[in-house]
């Protein structure tokens, strides 16, 4: 019998080595593949320009997989730790990244260039398993016309969320699936204390807050402001997206309009981290170094506000005027820091669902 | 007999118990503790009423509607009969994935409904329950249908010449007749909706989860794996009962009735009733069944330059699917035949020589084996893919970048049906044959060339057509283990839609269409070989 199960094991060992199909990403003598496999979430997006000048630079090609949303993205990589699907995984967040990091899912490498990356998103300093990105804040944006047009004021902070005025009116992201749904919980979280985030939205939940599963959805099927929503005939005007999303409606209107259609309510924005790192396991680490070191250059830092409307970490690197002209400037955000995300994480997201979605 | 044992021990017990380990063990000990933790929480409950109350709803719903249909396809004679009974099995055959993709095109945004009248109905329970009710309606017209066909209707006008009303005689004589059959198909319809997943991914939005969707929640988006652990136990135990409820009704439903020949009991429908019935019935599929599979073809059609193939042809290029996968949309359709290929030859020897074992034995022990090959039909196929992915990743069974992986899974859910199949044809062969051949002098295996063989040829076909169209839909397993650069048509499908924008949706309808044909075309042939209905399906 036992011998029997190992034949039939080793058989199908045997069988899966030989059948294997060739992955052109490795090559059996060990010489320099030409491609670096970059595994991100499905809002990941670079200039072909850009990557094309990568290549150029160092000779490999980069292919992009998106795995889906942020943290399934993260826990697809997690399963199947040591035998990863790319060579570099971008994407993981402040939220994320003590998940990240407690499963050893990266190799260290410090990036050239990490120098002129802002001191204070460098939250793995000491063992550089992580390199920083981008930044983003996380914030209620509202429909102008909407308001304009019911002369009633748009909502600034998260207390105003909760009032009569604002019944019905906005679209959040389910914290367990999306990054900005979590995000916003943790803006919650902090501005109403371990005690009070509950009560908060059980209010929110009674003023008829809708949920849905990805920012896309929400931002671009449920938001009345957004191009995409107009068109669809959404009917929210207030959605939990980012600060940056103003420029983007404006960037993508045709004819570009003078002024954003689009605020964000500067008082319910949370700090948002985003990190690269280099996969354990990867079949092309130093093409998958290569990139990391590229992901903090100026040439990538400065093509990808306009691309992930995100904010750079590079000193120095220059924001579009898109950016400087419609963007909302958050000077005081929500921040939680990453241990005590890592310790309340599962158990406020699970008490969130419970609250909200079920 | 040591061969499908050694491959469920190793490519399901281990797995298997491999999760249930890491869900309730901890440094070395046991936690049974944790199955209360997790149950009294109120979202896990919630999520347990939802499965249960769904999916009686669904089968209620499924009885309700398909019933009336079961007696017009068993005593009705009509023009296109054949034909309609095809088409009526099609959707169960049909992966999840489409179906959910299907009722999507006619009840979500921008779909039909919401086009004709603002109507949306995605992320609502009756989107579930209608999906349901069409997946599962050809359960209930094949199994309860095909018994009706033989009652004799002699009894029920006996009773009537006694004296007792229509709905009486109906009451009395015909329904207790049926009973068994109809509670078997009820069954069935039950374990199908209870542990549905493609259908409630797809349809439900965040609010509504069977176990099935949420262990596979709790795994790829929570990653709590003792959550989803004692879900799967629960599961487990949950298809353990209605697995054995259905084998008792099964053994019932040979109780001794007075069976007779279809043909006799067939005839063109008379009079106003029963004309409105027949009417009726072929409205409700229409409506029910054709309905959505045209609307499914309409959108893949309906492209961004008007109708046209734009939407096929975008399956063809990698840029397309906007990074959502490393190789064209359309190579998941070679990677699923040949997955489904692999799968249905692993099925069918693994299932083939199981099915051997137990025509040469009888008794406890062989019932015991019969038995354990269906589990993999009740235990969540998700868990079936979470736990290779757990297990089956150190030397000297790391599959988990290998490309067998995904057959192996699928095989596993193929075989229960290769054993049907097979069983009752080589139990039928007679084993004086096989005597006298060995007395000739052949060896086993030439008796089993010589003679077994030939008989059980058409058999091995139609339990391959199974095997086969179970591994082209099968999608809880694969979701897992699939990976980006080698996705399944339905993997592909769910990722797809998965994606915002009108080209991603687009593409997802049209290779869900693909899917739909090749299916289809499986069936069809299936149908073909299948003259006699010797088998138990």
């Amino acid at each position: 019998m036992a011998a029997g199960t190992l034949a039939a094991a080793l058989g199908v060992s045997v069988l899966a080595a030989c059948g294997g199909e060739s992955d052109d990403s490795t090559s059996s003598d060990g010489a320099k593949s030409k491609s670096v496999t970059l595994v991100a979430h499905d809002s990941f997006a670079a200039s072909d320009s850009v990557l094309k000048e990568f290549t150029e630079q160092t000779g490999y090609t980069v292919k992009v997989l998106k795995s889906g949303e942020a943290g399934e993205a993260l826990n697809k990589e997690i399963l199947t730790k040591g035998s990863p699907q790319g060579d570099v995984f971008f994407g993981v967040d402040n939220t994320l990244l003590s998940r990240a990091l407690d499963n050893g899912l990266f190799t260290p490498y410090e990036a050239k260039g990490l120098d002129q990356v802002r001191a204070d998103v460098r939250l793995d300093d000491d063992k550089h398993r992580v390199t920083p990105v981008d930044t983003g804040d996380i914030c209620v944006n509202y429909d102008k016309k909407y308001f304009t047009d019911k002369k009633l004021a748009p909502p600034q902070s998260f207390a105003d969320l909760t009032k009569p005025a604002y019944k019905d009116l906005l679209v959040v992201e389910n914290a367990a699936q999306s990054s900005p749904g979590l995000g916003f919980l943790l803006g919650t979280v902090a501005a109403y204390g371990d005690d009070g985030w509950q009560g908060y939205w059980k209010q929110l939940r009674a003023n008829g807050v809708q949920v849905v599963d990805s920012w896309e959805q929400a931002y671009n099927e449920e938001f009345s402001g957004s191009a995409g929503g107009k068109k669809a005939e959404a009917e929210r005007p207030l959605v939990v997206s980012y600060a940056s999303s103003p420029p983007v409606e404006v960037l993508y209107a045709d004819p570009q309009p003078k002024e954003a259609p689009t605020g964000v309510a500067t008082g319910t924005c949370f700090r948002q981290i985003e990190f690269a790192g280099l996969l354990q396991g990867a079949k092309n680490e130093a093409g998958g170094k290569a990139l990391l070191d590229f992901l903090v250059s100026k040439t990538f830092q400065e093509d990808m506000p306009l691309n992930m409307f995100v904010n750079p970490v590079v000193d120095g690197a220059k924001l579009p005027t898109l950016f400087t002209d419609h963007g909302a400037v958050i000077d005081q955000p929500k921040t939680v820091g990453p241990e005590k995300i890592a310790e309340n994480r599962d158990e406020w997201i699970q008490s969130w669902s419970s609250l909200v979605v079920k | 007999m040591a061969v499908p044992v050694a491959f469920f021990a190793v490519f399901f017990a281990y797995p298997v118990t491999a999760i249930v380990g890491r869900g309730l063990k901890a440094d070395g000990s046991w936690h049974w503790g944790r199955f209360g933790e997790v149950l009294s929480r109120p979202d896990i409950g919630q999520v347990l009423w939802f499965t249960t109350w769904q999916a009686a709803l669904s089968t209620a719903l499924t009885l309700l509607i398909a019933l009336p249909g079961a007696y017009v396809f068993a005593r009705f004679e009509f023009p296109g009969k054949q034909l309609l009974r095809a088409v009526v099995t099609v959707p169960f055959v049909l992966p999840t994935v489409v179906v959910g993709t299907a009722f999507l095109a006619l009840l979500g945004r921008g779909g039909l409904l919401d086009e004709l009248w603002g109507v949306r109905a995605d992320t609502t329970v009756w989107a579930i329950l209608l999906a349901h009710v069409f997946f599962n309606y050809a359960v209930v017209v094949r199994t309860v249908g095909g018994l009706w066909a033989q009652l004799d209707p002699r009894q029920e006008e006996a009773a009537r010449v006694l004296g007792a009303g229509r709905f009486a005689a109906w009451w009395r004589v015909t329904l207790p007749a049926l009973g068994p059959a109809v509670a078997a198909a009820a069954l069935m319809v039950f374990l199908f909706t209870f542990t549905s997943f493609g259908i409630v991914q797809i349809l439900g939005g965040p609010a509504y989860s069977t176990l099935e969707v949420e262990i596979y929640r709790q795994t790829a988006q929570l990653l709590d794996l003792p959550t989803a652990a004692v879900l799967t136990m629960v599961q487990f135990a949950a298809v353990g009962g209605i697995l054995a409820l259905h084998a008792w009704t099964v053994r019932r439903r040979e109780t001794a009735l007075k069976l007779v020949d279809p043909a006799q009991t067939v005839r063109r429908p008379r009079g106003a009733a029963q004309w409105a019935l027949l009417v009726g019935v072929l409205g409700t599929v229409l409506l029910l069944i054709l309905l959505p599979l045209g609307v499914l073809i309409e959108r893949s059609l309906d492209g961004p330059g008007g109708y046209g193939f734009d939407y096929y042809r975008a399956l063809r290029s990698v840029e397309a699917s906007g990074g959502t996968f490393l190789v064209p949309p359309l190579e998941a359709v070679w990677n699923s035949l040949r997955y489904a290929l692999a799968a249905t030859v692993i099925a069918l020897v693994v299932g083939g020589l199981a099915a051997a074992a137990l025509t040469r034995r009888a008794g406890r022990l062989a019932r015991g084996f019969d038995a354990l090959l269906m589990l993999p039909l009740g235990i969540s196929a998700v868990t079936v893919g979470f736990g290779f992915l757990i297990t089956l990743d150190k030397p000297p069974l790391d599959l988990r970048a290998s490309w067998i992986l995904v057959p192996l899974a699928q095989a596993l859910v193929g075989v229960p049906f290769v054993v049907r199949v097979m069983l009752p044809v080589l139990r039928a062969v007679d084993g004086r044959l096989r005597e006298a051949a060995a007395v000739l002098g052949a060896s086993p295996s030439r008796v089993w060339r010589e003679v077994d063989l030939p008989m059980v040829r058409r058999a091995v076909l139609v339990a391959a057509g199974f095997a086969f169209a179970v591994s082209l839909g099968e999608f809880g397993a694969t979701v897992f283990i699939a990976r980006p650069d080698r996705p399944t048509l339905p993997v592909a499908v769910a990722r797809l839609l998965g994606r915002p924008g009108d080209l991603n949706y687009g593409q997802a309808m049209a290779l869900s269409t693909v899917l739909m044909v090749v299916c289809a075309v499986s069936l069809l042939v299936l149908e073909r070989i299948r003259t006699d209905r010797s088998g138990e399906f």
